[in-house]
Protein backbone atom coordinates (compact mmCIF):
# COMPACT_ATOMS: atom_id res chain seq x y z
CA UNK A 1 0.00 0.00 0.00
CA UNK A 2 3.29 2.49 0.98
CA UNK A 3 4.63 1.57 -1.99
CA UNK A 4 1.66 2.14 -3.95
CA UNK A 5 1.09 5.30 -2.61
CA UNK A 6 5.03 6.60 -3.54
CA UNK A 7 4.63 5.63 -6.78
CA UNK A 8 1.45 7.87 -6.99
CA UNK A 9 3.32 10.57 -5.35
CA UNK A 10 6.14 10.26 -7.99
CA UNK A 11 3.77 9.99 -11.17
CA UNK A 12 2.41 13.41 -9.53
CA UNK A 13 5.65 15.08 -9.31
CA UNK A 14 6.98 13.78 -12.74
CA UNK A 15 3.97 15.79 -14.68
CA UNK A 16 3.68 18.38 -12.47
CA UNK A 17 7.67 19.17 -13.14
CA UNK A 18 6.79 18.80 -16.70
CA UNK A 19 3.91 21.03 -16.31
CA UNK A 20 6.58 23.62 -15.07
CA UNK A 21 8.89 23.08 -17.80
CA UNK A 22 6.03 23.69 -20.60
CA UNK A 23 4.88 26.67 -18.45
CA UNK A 24 8.33 28.42 -18.01
CA UNK A 25 8.78 30.07 -21.41
CA UNK A 26 5.71 31.53 -21.15
CA UNK A 27 5.88 32.98 -16.94
CA UNK A 28 9.28 34.34 -18.30
CA UNK A 29 7.92 36.04 -21.14
CA UNK A 30 5.18 37.29 -18.93
CA UNK A 31 7.49 38.18 -16.36
CA UNK A 32 9.87 39.97 -17.81
CA UNK A 33 7.54 42.00 -20.11
CA UNK A 34 6.35 43.68 -16.91
CA UNK A 35 9.69 44.88 -15.41
CA UNK A 36 11.93 47.61 -16.07
CA UNK A 37 15.18 47.27 -17.98
CA UNK A 38 17.10 48.55 -15.00
CA UNK A 39 15.33 45.55 -13.14
CA UNK A 40 15.60 42.80 -15.36
CA UNK A 41 19.41 43.26 -15.18
CA UNK A 42 19.69 43.02 -11.62
CA UNK A 43 16.87 40.85 -10.93
CA UNK A 44 16.49 37.20 -11.84
CA UNK A 45 15.09 35.15 -14.89
CA UNK A 46 12.33 33.55 -12.64
CA UNK A 47 12.08 36.36 -10.12
CA UNK A 48 8.28 37.95 -10.27
CA UNK A 49 8.70 41.59 -10.96
CA UNK A 50 8.94 43.83 -8.09
CA UNK A 51 7.61 47.71 -9.68
CA UNK A 52 4.93 45.98 -12.38
CA UNK A 53 5.03 48.49 -15.80
CA UNK A 54 2.99 48.01 -18.74
CA UNK A 55 5.68 50.90 -20.41
CA UNK A 56 6.79 47.56 -22.33
CA UNK A 57 3.70 46.91 -23.60
CA UNK A 58 2.96 50.47 -25.01
CA UNK A 59 6.39 50.69 -26.67
CA UNK A 60 6.21 46.96 -28.50
CA UNK A 61 2.50 48.12 -29.78
CA UNK A 62 2.99 51.69 -31.07
CA UNK A 63 6.93 52.64 -30.85
CA UNK A 64 9.10 50.01 -31.06
CA UNK A 65 11.13 50.04 -34.33
CA UNK A 66 11.23 46.85 -37.15
CA UNK A 67 14.15 47.61 -39.01
CA UNK A 68 13.26 51.64 -39.64
CA UNK A 69 9.82 51.59 -38.67
CA UNK A 70 9.28 52.63 -35.79
CA UNK A 71 5.18 51.97 -34.92
CA UNK A 72 5.69 48.82 -32.74
CA UNK A 73 3.17 45.67 -33.86
CA UNK A 74 0.75 47.68 -34.46
CA UNK A 75 0.11 48.09 -38.12
CA UNK A 76 1.96 44.45 -38.74
CA UNK A 77 -0.45 43.10 -36.60
CA UNK A 78 -3.47 44.79 -38.86
CA UNK A 79 -1.94 43.56 -41.99
CA UNK A 80 -1.64 39.69 -40.52
CA UNK A 81 -5.71 40.46 -39.80
CA UNK A 82 -6.09 41.67 -42.83
CA UNK A 83 -4.00 38.55 -44.90
CA UNK A 84 -5.37 36.01 -42.09
CA UNK A 85 -9.56 36.37 -41.74
CA UNK A 86 -9.80 36.52 -45.94
CA UNK A 87 -7.39 33.63 -46.51
CA UNK A 88 -8.99 31.52 -43.54
CA UNK A 89 -12.73 32.12 -45.26
CA UNK A 90 -11.19 31.55 -48.60
CA UNK A 91 -9.57 28.48 -48.40
CA UNK A 92 -12.56 27.23 -45.83
CA UNK A 93 -15.14 27.85 -48.21
CA UNK A 94 -13.22 25.79 -51.23
CA UNK A 95 -12.37 23.02 -49.33
CA UNK A 96 -15.78 22.37 -48.24
CA UNK A 97 -16.90 22.00 -51.72
CA UNK A 98 -14.02 19.86 -52.81
CA UNK A 99 -14.42 17.82 -49.68
CA UNK A 100 -18.10 17.48 -50.74
CA UNK A 101 -17.34 16.57 -54.39
CA UNK A 102 -14.71 14.11 -53.21
CA UNK A 103 -16.87 12.42 -50.80
CA UNK A 104 -20.02 12.54 -52.18
CA UNK A 105 -19.70 13.24 -55.99
CA UNK A 106 -17.32 10.78 -56.79
CA UNK A 107 -16.26 10.47 -60.46
CA UNK A 108 -13.57 8.30 -62.79
CA UNK A 109 -9.74 9.82 -61.22
CA UNK A 110 -11.38 11.31 -58.23
CA UNK A 111 -8.87 9.09 -55.75
CA UNK A 112 -5.87 10.11 -58.28
CA UNK A 113 -7.01 13.98 -58.09
CA UNK A 114 -7.75 13.42 -54.18
CA UNK A 115 -4.22 12.50 -53.39
CA UNK A 116 -2.54 14.83 -56.01
CA UNK A 117 -4.04 17.98 -53.69
CA UNK A 118 -3.23 16.06 -50.67
CA UNK A 119 0.36 15.72 -51.68
CA UNK A 120 0.52 19.36 -51.79
CA UNK A 121 0.66 19.39 -48.14
CA UNK A 122 4.05 17.33 -48.24
CA UNK A 123 5.60 19.44 -50.11
CA UNK A 124 8.50 21.36 -48.44
CA UNK A 125 7.90 24.97 -48.91
CA UNK A 126 11.15 25.47 -50.18
CA UNK A 127 10.94 24.38 -53.45
CA UNK A 128 7.88 26.48 -54.43
CA UNK A 129 9.15 29.61 -53.16
CA UNK A 130 11.32 30.95 -56.05
CA UNK A 131 8.59 30.38 -58.76
CA UNK A 132 6.44 32.39 -56.57
CA UNK A 133 8.69 34.88 -56.08
CA UNK A 134 8.60 35.05 -59.82
CA UNK A 135 4.36 34.19 -60.27
CA UNK A 136 3.68 37.20 -57.35
CA UNK A 137 5.63 39.71 -59.89
CA UNK A 138 4.29 38.42 -63.31
CA UNK A 139 0.72 39.03 -61.32
CA UNK A 140 1.37 42.57 -59.78
CA UNK A 141 0.75 41.05 -56.30
CA UNK A 142 4.71 40.94 -55.09
CA UNK A 143 4.79 42.59 -51.70
CA UNK A 144 1.59 42.92 -51.37
CA UNK A 145 -1.37 41.87 -48.82
CA UNK A 146 -3.68 40.12 -51.64
CA UNK A 147 -0.56 38.33 -52.54
CA UNK A 148 -0.35 36.62 -49.15
CA UNK A 149 -3.88 35.89 -48.95
CA UNK A 150 -3.41 34.20 -52.30
CA UNK A 151 -0.22 32.17 -51.49
CA UNK A 152 -2.38 31.19 -48.16
CA UNK A 153 -5.47 30.08 -50.11
CA UNK A 154 -3.19 28.09 -52.67
CA UNK A 155 -0.84 26.41 -50.07
CA UNK A 156 -3.74 25.82 -47.57
CA UNK A 157 -6.42 23.87 -49.94
CA UNK A 158 -4.79 20.48 -49.74
CA UNK A 159 -5.63 20.74 -45.24
CA UNK A 160 -8.97 22.15 -45.56
CA UNK A 161 -10.64 19.82 -48.53
CA UNK A 162 -9.05 16.89 -46.51
CA UNK A 163 -10.79 18.02 -43.24
CA UNK A 164 -14.24 18.07 -45.23
CA UNK A 165 -13.65 14.76 -47.39
CA UNK A 166 -13.13 13.08 -43.83
CA UNK A 167 -15.69 14.46 -42.40
CA UNK A 168 -18.71 14.22 -45.59
CA UNK A 169 -16.85 10.93 -46.30
CA UNK A 170 -19.34 9.33 -43.07
CA UNK A 171 -22.56 10.65 -44.15
CA UNK A 172 -24.38 7.68 -45.93
CA UNK A 173 -24.53 8.11 -50.02
CA UNK A 174 -28.46 7.57 -49.60
CA UNK A 175 -29.10 11.12 -48.50
CA UNK A 176 -27.76 12.15 -51.40
CA UNK A 177 -29.23 9.29 -53.69
CA UNK A 178 -32.78 10.01 -51.99
CA UNK A 179 -32.45 14.00 -52.63
CA UNK A 180 -31.83 13.70 -56.33
CA UNK A 181 -34.61 11.37 -56.95
CA UNK A 182 -36.17 14.86 -55.37
CA UNK A 183 -35.00 17.12 -57.82
CA UNK A 184 -32.72 18.58 -55.86
CA UNK A 185 -29.09 20.01 -57.86
CA UNK A 186 -25.43 19.63 -56.63
CA UNK A 187 -25.56 23.40 -54.96
CA UNK A 188 -29.26 22.71 -53.57
CA UNK A 189 -28.08 19.50 -51.48
CA UNK A 190 -24.52 21.05 -50.40
CA UNK A 191 -26.54 23.96 -49.13
CA UNK A 192 -29.80 22.45 -46.95
CA UNK A 193 -28.68 18.98 -46.29
CA UNK A 194 -24.54 19.12 -45.58
CA UNK A 195 -23.53 23.30 -44.44
CA UNK A 196 -26.08 22.96 -41.88
CA UNK A 197 -24.36 19.75 -40.38
CA UNK A 198 -21.23 21.33 -40.97
CA UNK A 199 -20.48 23.64 -38.28
CA UNK A 200 -18.45 21.54 -35.88
CA UNK A 201 -15.50 20.57 -39.04
CA UNK A 202 -16.33 24.30 -40.06
CA UNK A 203 -14.43 25.31 -37.30
CA UNK A 204 -11.80 22.78 -37.23
CA UNK A 205 -10.70 24.04 -40.67
CA UNK A 206 -11.26 27.89 -39.47
CA UNK A 207 -9.43 27.15 -36.74
CA UNK A 208 -6.07 24.99 -38.22
CA UNK A 209 -5.85 27.28 -40.84
CA UNK A 210 -6.02 30.22 -38.21
CA UNK A 211 -3.13 28.88 -36.46
CA UNK A 212 -1.16 28.31 -40.15
CA UNK A 213 -1.71 31.48 -41.33
CA UNK A 214 -1.36 34.02 -38.46
CA UNK A 215 2.16 31.63 -37.60
CA UNK A 216 3.61 31.56 -40.82
CA UNK A 217 6.87 33.56 -41.48
CA UNK A 218 8.39 31.62 -44.26
CA UNK A 219 5.82 32.85 -46.73
CA UNK A 220 5.39 36.20 -45.21
CA UNK A 221 9.58 36.84 -44.95
CA UNK A 222 9.78 36.10 -48.66
CA UNK A 223 6.62 37.99 -50.12
CA UNK A 224 6.16 40.75 -48.19
CA UNK A 225 6.88 44.62 -48.74
CA UNK A 226 7.73 46.93 -46.53
CA UNK A 227 4.17 47.79 -45.71
CA UNK A 228 2.58 44.45 -45.50
CA UNK A 229 4.86 42.22 -43.44
CA UNK A 230 3.00 40.02 -41.07
CA UNK A 231 3.36 40.61 -37.46
CA UNK A 232 5.86 37.01 -37.30
CA UNK A 233 8.21 38.46 -39.45
CA UNK A 234 7.84 42.05 -38.06
CA UNK A 235 8.63 40.93 -34.05
CA UNK A 236 11.47 39.04 -35.58
CA UNK A 237 12.72 42.45 -36.93
CA UNK A 238 12.28 43.94 -33.74
CA UNK A 239 13.77 41.37 -31.77
CA UNK A 240 17.14 41.47 -34.02
CA UNK A 241 16.76 45.09 -34.58
CA UNK A 242 20.88 46.57 -33.44
CA UNK A 243 19.93 50.03 -32.95
CA UNK A 244 20.01 51.32 -29.19
CA UNK A 245 20.12 49.51 -25.99
CA UNK A 246 18.47 46.01 -26.13
CA UNK A 247 15.01 46.37 -25.06
CA UNK A 248 14.31 42.77 -23.78
CA UNK A 249 11.59 43.75 -21.50
CA UNK A 250 9.78 45.36 -24.94
CA UNK A 251 10.72 42.09 -27.37
CA UNK A 252 9.24 40.03 -24.66
CA UNK A 253 5.71 42.01 -25.19
CA UNK A 254 6.18 41.91 -28.64
CA UNK A 255 6.17 38.06 -28.53
CA UNK A 256 3.12 37.82 -26.38
CA UNK A 257 1.18 40.25 -28.12
CA UNK A 258 2.19 38.01 -31.66
CA UNK A 259 1.29 35.14 -29.70
CA UNK A 260 -2.38 35.96 -28.29
CA UNK A 261 -4.81 35.55 -30.88
CA UNK A 262 -4.02 31.84 -31.86
CA UNK A 263 -3.41 31.59 -27.35
CA UNK A 264 -6.76 32.69 -27.61
CA UNK A 265 -8.16 30.42 -29.88
CA UNK A 266 -6.42 27.16 -28.20
CA UNK A 267 -7.78 28.33 -25.07
CA UNK A 268 -11.34 28.82 -25.98
CA UNK A 269 -11.64 26.22 -28.62
CA UNK A 270 -8.87 23.77 -27.73
CA UNK A 271 -10.57 20.73 -28.48
CA UNK A 272 -11.06 21.84 -32.00
CA UNK A 273 -7.26 22.94 -32.26
CA UNK A 274 -6.65 19.11 -31.19
CA UNK A 275 -9.02 17.63 -33.72
CA UNK A 276 -7.16 19.83 -36.40
CA UNK A 277 -3.70 18.17 -35.50
CA UNK A 278 -4.50 15.23 -35.27
CA UNK A 279 -6.88 14.95 -38.33
CA UNK A 280 -3.60 16.95 -40.21
CA UNK A 281 -1.94 14.21 -39.66
CA UNK A 282 -3.35 10.91 -39.29
CA UNK A 283 -5.25 10.30 -42.89
CA UNK A 284 -8.48 8.14 -43.10
CA UNK B 1 -26.81 23.52 -70.51
CA UNK B 2 -27.51 19.64 -69.46
CA UNK B 3 -23.54 19.20 -70.05
CA UNK B 4 -22.45 21.73 -66.98
CA UNK B 5 -25.40 19.85 -65.09
CA UNK B 6 -24.22 16.77 -65.31
CA UNK B 7 -20.39 17.99 -64.73
CA UNK B 8 -21.05 20.27 -62.17
CA UNK B 9 -18.95 18.50 -59.56
CA UNK B 10 -16.24 18.41 -61.97
CA UNK B 11 -16.32 21.86 -62.36
CA UNK B 12 -16.66 22.78 -59.17
CA UNK B 13 -12.79 20.68 -58.49
CA UNK B 14 -11.21 22.81 -61.85
CA UNK B 15 -10.08 26.11 -60.16
CA UNK B 16 -8.66 23.38 -57.35
CA UNK B 17 -7.26 21.29 -60.08
CA UNK B 18 -5.44 23.52 -61.84
CA UNK B 19 -4.12 25.74 -58.65
CA UNK B 20 -2.20 22.23 -57.72
CA UNK B 21 -1.36 21.68 -61.00
CA UNK B 22 0.41 24.72 -61.48
CA UNK B 23 1.55 26.21 -58.44
CA UNK B 24 2.47 22.58 -57.10
CA UNK B 25 3.61 20.21 -59.43
CA UNK B 26 4.73 23.09 -62.32
CA UNK B 27 6.60 24.90 -59.60
CA UNK B 28 8.31 21.92 -58.78
CA UNK B 29 9.11 21.05 -62.41
CA UNK B 30 10.50 24.71 -62.41
CA UNK B 31 12.59 24.24 -59.36
CA UNK B 32 13.79 21.29 -60.82
CA UNK B 33 14.79 22.66 -64.29
CA UNK B 34 16.59 26.06 -62.48
CA UNK B 35 18.45 23.24 -60.25
CA UNK B 36 19.80 22.27 -63.85
CA UNK B 37 21.03 25.44 -65.20
CA UNK B 38 23.73 28.27 -64.65
CA UNK B 39 21.29 30.60 -62.90
CA UNK B 40 22.60 33.34 -60.41
CA UNK B 41 20.68 36.10 -58.99
CA UNK B 42 18.18 35.71 -62.70
CA UNK B 43 16.80 32.61 -63.88
CA UNK B 44 18.71 31.30 -66.67
CA UNK B 45 17.29 28.46 -69.17
CA UNK B 46 19.75 26.71 -70.66
CA UNK B 47 20.51 23.65 -68.64
CA UNK B 48 23.87 23.06 -67.90
CA UNK B 49 24.07 19.47 -66.22
CA UNK B 50 24.69 18.80 -62.56
CA UNK B 51 27.28 21.37 -61.98
CA UNK B 52 24.30 23.40 -59.48
CA UNK B 53 24.53 19.36 -57.11
CA UNK B 54 28.37 19.16 -57.76
CA UNK B 55 28.51 23.38 -56.24
CA UNK B 56 25.71 21.69 -53.17
CA UNK B 57 27.85 18.89 -52.44
CA UNK B 58 31.08 20.86 -52.42
CA UNK B 59 30.25 23.53 -49.83
CA UNK B 60 30.87 22.87 -46.90
CA UNK B 61 28.34 25.32 -45.16
CA UNK B 62 25.89 22.21 -47.49
CA UNK B 63 27.41 20.04 -45.48
CA UNK B 64 27.03 21.51 -41.80
CA UNK B 65 23.35 21.96 -42.80
CA UNK B 66 22.38 18.36 -43.58
CA UNK B 67 24.69 17.03 -40.94
CA UNK B 68 22.63 19.49 -38.42
CA UNK B 69 19.61 17.94 -40.61
CA UNK B 70 20.09 14.84 -39.35
CA UNK B 71 21.19 15.06 -35.98
CA UNK B 72 18.73 17.63 -35.02
CA UNK B 73 16.07 15.71 -36.22
CA UNK B 74 17.06 12.29 -35.27
CA UNK B 75 17.62 13.98 -31.87
CA UNK B 76 13.86 15.79 -32.01
CA UNK B 77 11.93 13.04 -33.10
CA UNK B 78 13.27 10.56 -30.27
CA UNK B 79 13.18 12.56 -27.43
CA UNK B 80 9.93 14.15 -28.76
CA UNK B 81 8.15 10.48 -28.87
CA UNK B 82 9.69 9.49 -25.58
CA UNK B 83 8.31 12.08 -23.77
CA UNK B 84 4.87 12.15 -25.43
CA UNK B 85 4.74 8.49 -24.69
CA UNK B 86 6.01 8.98 -21.44
CA UNK B 87 3.48 11.86 -20.56
CA UNK B 88 0.40 9.72 -22.20
CA UNK B 89 1.19 6.59 -20.02
CA UNK B 90 1.22 8.95 -17.24
CA UNK B 91 -1.91 10.33 -18.00
CA UNK B 92 -3.71 7.74 -19.04
CA UNK B 93 -3.20 6.24 -14.66
CA UNK B 94 -6.87 8.19 -13.70
CA UNK B 95 -4.63 11.14 -12.99
CA UNK B 96 -6.51 14.23 -11.45
CA UNK B 97 -6.95 17.15 -13.12
CA UNK B 98 -5.74 15.31 -16.37
CA UNK B 99 -7.61 18.09 -18.48
CA UNK B 100 -5.69 20.86 -17.15
CA UNK B 101 -2.35 19.44 -17.72
CA UNK B 102 -2.84 18.39 -21.01
CA UNK B 103 -3.98 22.03 -21.56
CA UNK B 104 -0.24 23.02 -20.57
CA UNK B 105 1.36 20.20 -21.96
CA UNK B 106 0.03 21.26 -25.61
CA UNK B 107 -0.14 25.15 -25.59
CA UNK B 108 3.27 25.46 -27.20
CA UNK B 109 2.12 23.56 -30.22
CA UNK B 110 -0.46 26.82 -30.68
CA UNK B 111 2.52 29.29 -30.56
CA UNK B 112 4.53 30.56 -33.66
CA UNK B 113 7.62 29.05 -33.95
CA UNK B 114 9.35 32.85 -34.09
CA UNK B 115 7.58 33.63 -30.81
CA UNK B 116 8.96 30.01 -29.26
CA UNK B 117 12.52 30.65 -30.38
CA UNK B 118 12.14 34.50 -29.42
CA UNK B 119 11.20 33.33 -25.98
CA UNK B 120 13.58 30.50 -25.72
CA UNK B 121 16.94 32.89 -27.05
CA UNK B 122 15.91 34.88 -23.96
CA UNK B 123 15.69 32.13 -21.50
CA UNK B 124 19.10 30.55 -23.03
CA UNK B 125 20.87 33.92 -23.33
CA UNK B 126 24.36 33.10 -21.08
CA UNK B 127 24.12 36.76 -19.50
CA UNK B 128 20.26 37.63 -18.24
CA UNK B 129 19.15 33.47 -18.70
CA UNK B 130 19.14 30.51 -16.90
CA UNK B 131 22.69 30.59 -16.13
CA UNK B 132 23.03 34.08 -14.64
CA UNK B 133 19.76 32.51 -12.18
CA UNK B 134 21.19 29.92 -11.75
CA UNK B 135 24.65 31.67 -10.39
CA UNK B 136 22.11 33.27 -8.89
CA UNK B 137 21.29 30.98 -6.61
CA UNK B 138 24.86 30.39 -5.45
CA UNK B 139 26.13 28.05 -8.18
CA UNK B 140 28.78 30.55 -9.10
CA UNK B 141 29.97 28.01 -11.63
CA UNK B 142 27.73 27.22 -13.24
CA UNK B 143 27.48 27.34 -16.87
CA UNK B 144 24.70 27.04 -19.70
CA UNK B 145 26.17 28.98 -23.35
CA UNK B 146 25.19 26.66 -25.54
CA UNK B 147 23.49 29.48 -27.42
CA UNK B 148 26.87 30.74 -27.98
CA UNK B 149 28.79 27.83 -28.83
CA UNK B 150 29.18 26.80 -32.31
CA UNK B 151 29.38 23.20 -31.54
CA UNK B 152 26.27 23.30 -29.00
CA UNK B 153 24.02 25.83 -30.72
CA UNK B 154 22.41 23.08 -32.77
CA UNK B 155 21.28 21.69 -29.31
CA UNK B 156 19.65 24.58 -28.34
CA UNK B 157 17.32 24.30 -31.47
CA UNK B 158 16.52 20.49 -30.23
CA UNK B 159 15.52 21.67 -27.12
CA UNK B 160 13.08 24.32 -28.02
CA UNK B 161 11.34 22.12 -30.91
CA UNK B 162 10.91 19.45 -28.29
CA UNK B 163 9.57 21.89 -26.32
CA UNK B 164 6.89 23.02 -28.88
CA UNK B 165 5.76 19.31 -30.59
CA UNK B 166 6.74 17.17 -27.68
CA UNK B 167 2.75 17.72 -25.93
CA UNK B 168 1.37 16.96 -29.37
CA UNK B 169 2.99 13.69 -29.17
CA UNK B 170 1.68 13.18 -26.29
CA UNK B 171 -1.56 14.12 -27.56
CA UNK B 172 -1.30 11.68 -30.05
CA UNK B 173 -0.49 9.24 -28.06
CA UNK B 174 -3.19 9.40 -24.97
CA UNK B 175 -5.74 8.96 -27.92
CA UNK B 176 -4.46 5.74 -29.12
CA UNK B 177 -3.93 4.77 -25.56
CA UNK B 178 -8.00 5.57 -25.11
CA UNK B 179 -8.71 3.48 -28.61
CA UNK B 180 -7.55 0.02 -27.19
CA UNK B 181 -10.22 -2.22 -26.63
CA UNK B 182 -10.63 -1.88 -23.03
CA UNK B 183 -11.89 -5.52 -22.98
CA UNK B 184 -8.60 -7.25 -23.62
CA UNK B 185 -7.11 -4.87 -20.87
CA UNK B 186 -9.54 -6.11 -18.52
CA UNK B 187 -8.98 -9.51 -18.71
CA UNK B 188 -4.96 -9.32 -18.58
CA UNK B 189 -5.95 -7.23 -15.43
CA UNK B 190 -8.15 -10.21 -14.08
CA UNK B 191 -5.17 -12.31 -15.14
CA UNK B 192 -3.36 -10.28 -12.68
CA UNK B 193 -0.58 -9.40 -15.41
CA UNK B 194 1.49 -6.34 -13.98
CA UNK B 195 0.43 -2.99 -15.57
CA UNK B 196 4.23 -2.07 -17.39
CA UNK B 197 4.01 -5.58 -18.89
CA UNK B 198 -0.12 -4.90 -20.19
CA UNK B 199 1.69 -1.78 -21.30
CA UNK B 200 4.53 -3.37 -23.02
CA UNK B 201 2.83 -6.86 -24.22
CA UNK B 202 -0.51 -5.38 -25.28
CA UNK B 203 -0.87 -1.47 -25.40
CA UNK B 204 1.95 -0.32 -27.08
CA UNK B 205 2.41 -3.24 -30.00
CA UNK B 206 -1.57 -2.20 -31.08
CA UNK B 207 -0.71 1.39 -31.49
CA UNK B 208 2.26 0.87 -34.23
CA UNK B 209 -0.14 3.47 -36.82
CA UNK B 210 0.20 5.59 -34.12
CA UNK B 211 3.93 5.37 -33.87
CA UNK B 212 3.77 6.20 -37.41
CA UNK B 213 1.81 8.92 -38.21
CA UNK B 214 3.99 10.64 -34.83
CA UNK B 215 7.20 9.41 -36.95
CA UNK B 216 5.76 11.21 -39.76
CA UNK B 217 4.67 14.99 -38.79
CA UNK B 218 8.03 14.80 -36.11
CA UNK B 219 10.42 14.23 -39.45
CA UNK B 220 7.97 16.65 -41.94
CA UNK B 221 8.72 19.43 -39.21
CA UNK B 222 12.42 18.62 -39.02
CA UNK B 223 12.40 19.12 -42.55
CA UNK B 224 10.96 22.00 -42.88
CA UNK B 225 12.37 23.79 -39.62
CA UNK B 226 13.39 27.35 -40.46
CA UNK B 227 11.50 29.91 -38.62
CA UNK B 228 12.64 28.32 -35.24
CA UNK B 229 16.15 28.51 -36.24
CA UNK B 230 16.00 31.98 -38.06
CA UNK B 231 14.46 33.43 -34.26
CA UNK B 232 16.87 31.37 -31.87
CA UNK B 233 20.30 31.75 -33.31
CA UNK B 234 19.62 33.32 -36.82
CA UNK B 235 21.84 30.35 -38.16
CA UNK B 236 24.95 30.69 -36.02
CA UNK B 237 27.07 31.32 -34.37
CA UNK B 238 28.64 31.74 -38.00
CA UNK B 239 26.46 29.23 -39.91
CA UNK B 240 27.10 26.52 -36.99
CA UNK B 241 23.05 26.45 -36.82
CA UNK B 242 22.28 26.25 -40.92
CA UNK B 243 19.64 23.78 -41.72
CA UNK B 244 18.73 23.28 -45.81
CA UNK B 245 16.04 25.03 -45.33
CA UNK B 246 18.10 28.17 -43.78
CA UNK B 247 20.80 27.65 -46.55
CA UNK B 248 18.09 27.35 -49.03
CA UNK B 249 16.50 30.91 -47.93
CA UNK B 250 20.14 32.66 -48.09
CA UNK B 251 20.93 31.41 -51.30
CA UNK B 252 17.49 32.73 -52.52
CA UNK B 253 17.45 35.58 -50.71
CA UNK B 254 20.51 36.97 -49.56
CA UNK B 255 23.20 35.35 -51.66
CA UNK B 256 21.30 35.76 -55.07
CA UNK B 257 22.08 32.28 -55.77
CA UNK B 258 18.92 30.83 -57.86
CA UNK B 259 21.05 28.14 -58.81
CA UNK B 260 22.03 26.72 -55.23
CA UNK B 261 18.44 27.71 -53.99
CA UNK B 262 16.70 25.72 -56.59
CA UNK B 263 19.14 22.29 -55.88
CA UNK B 264 18.82 22.65 -52.32
CA UNK B 265 15.05 22.91 -52.01
CA UNK B 266 15.23 19.79 -54.52
CA UNK B 267 17.36 17.75 -52.14
CA UNK B 268 14.86 18.66 -49.46
CA UNK B 269 11.86 17.56 -51.25
CA UNK B 270 13.58 14.58 -52.23
CA UNK B 271 14.45 13.86 -48.39
CA UNK B 272 10.75 14.74 -47.73
CA UNK B 273 9.07 12.43 -50.10
CA UNK B 274 11.60 9.55 -49.41
CA UNK B 275 9.42 9.19 -45.98
CA UNK B 276 6.12 10.75 -47.13
CA UNK B 277 5.76 8.66 -50.21
CA UNK B 278 5.40 5.02 -49.19
CA UNK B 279 3.76 6.45 -45.82
CA UNK B 280 1.18 8.11 -48.09
CA UNK B 281 0.93 5.24 -50.35
CA UNK B 282 0.16 2.83 -47.54
CA UNK B 283 -2.33 5.15 -46.49
CA UNK B 284 -4.44 5.44 -49.59
CA UNK B 285 -4.22 2.10 -51.03
CA UNK B 286 -7.53 0.67 -51.14
CA UNK B 287 -7.84 -1.78 -48.38
CA UNK B 288 -9.26 -5.00 -48.59
CA UNK B 289 -12.44 -4.55 -46.36
CA UNK B 290 -13.32 -1.84 -48.25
Amino acid sequence: MTSKTLLRWGLYGILILFALFYLMPLFVMLTTSLKSLEEIRTGSLLALPRDITFAPWAEAWSTACAGTQCEGLRPFFWNSVLMAVPAVMISTVIGALNGYVFAQWKFRGANLLFAAILFGCFIPFQVVLLPMAQMLGLMGLAGTIPGLIFVHVIYGLGFTTLFFRNYYVTIPQELVRAAKVDGAGFFRIFWSIFLPISLPIITVSVIWQFTQIWNDFLFGVSFSGAGSQPVTVALNNIVNSTTGVKAYNVDMAAAIIAALPTLLVYVVAGKYFIRGLTAGSVKG
Amino acid sequence: MEWLERNVPKVVLAPSFVAILVFVYGFIAWTAWISFTRSRLMPRYELDGVTQYERLFAAPRWDVAMNNLFLFGGLFIVISMVIGLMLAIFLDQKIRAEGVLRTIYLYPMALSLIVTGTAWKWILNPGLGIQEAVRGWGFENFTFDWLIQPDMAIYTVVLAAVWQASGFVMALFLAGLRSVDSEIIRAAQVDGIPTHRIYSAIIIPTMAPIFLSAFIVLAHLAIKAFDLVIALTGGGPGYATDLPATYMYAMAFSRGDLGQAASSAMIMMMVIFAIVVPYLYSELRPRRDQ
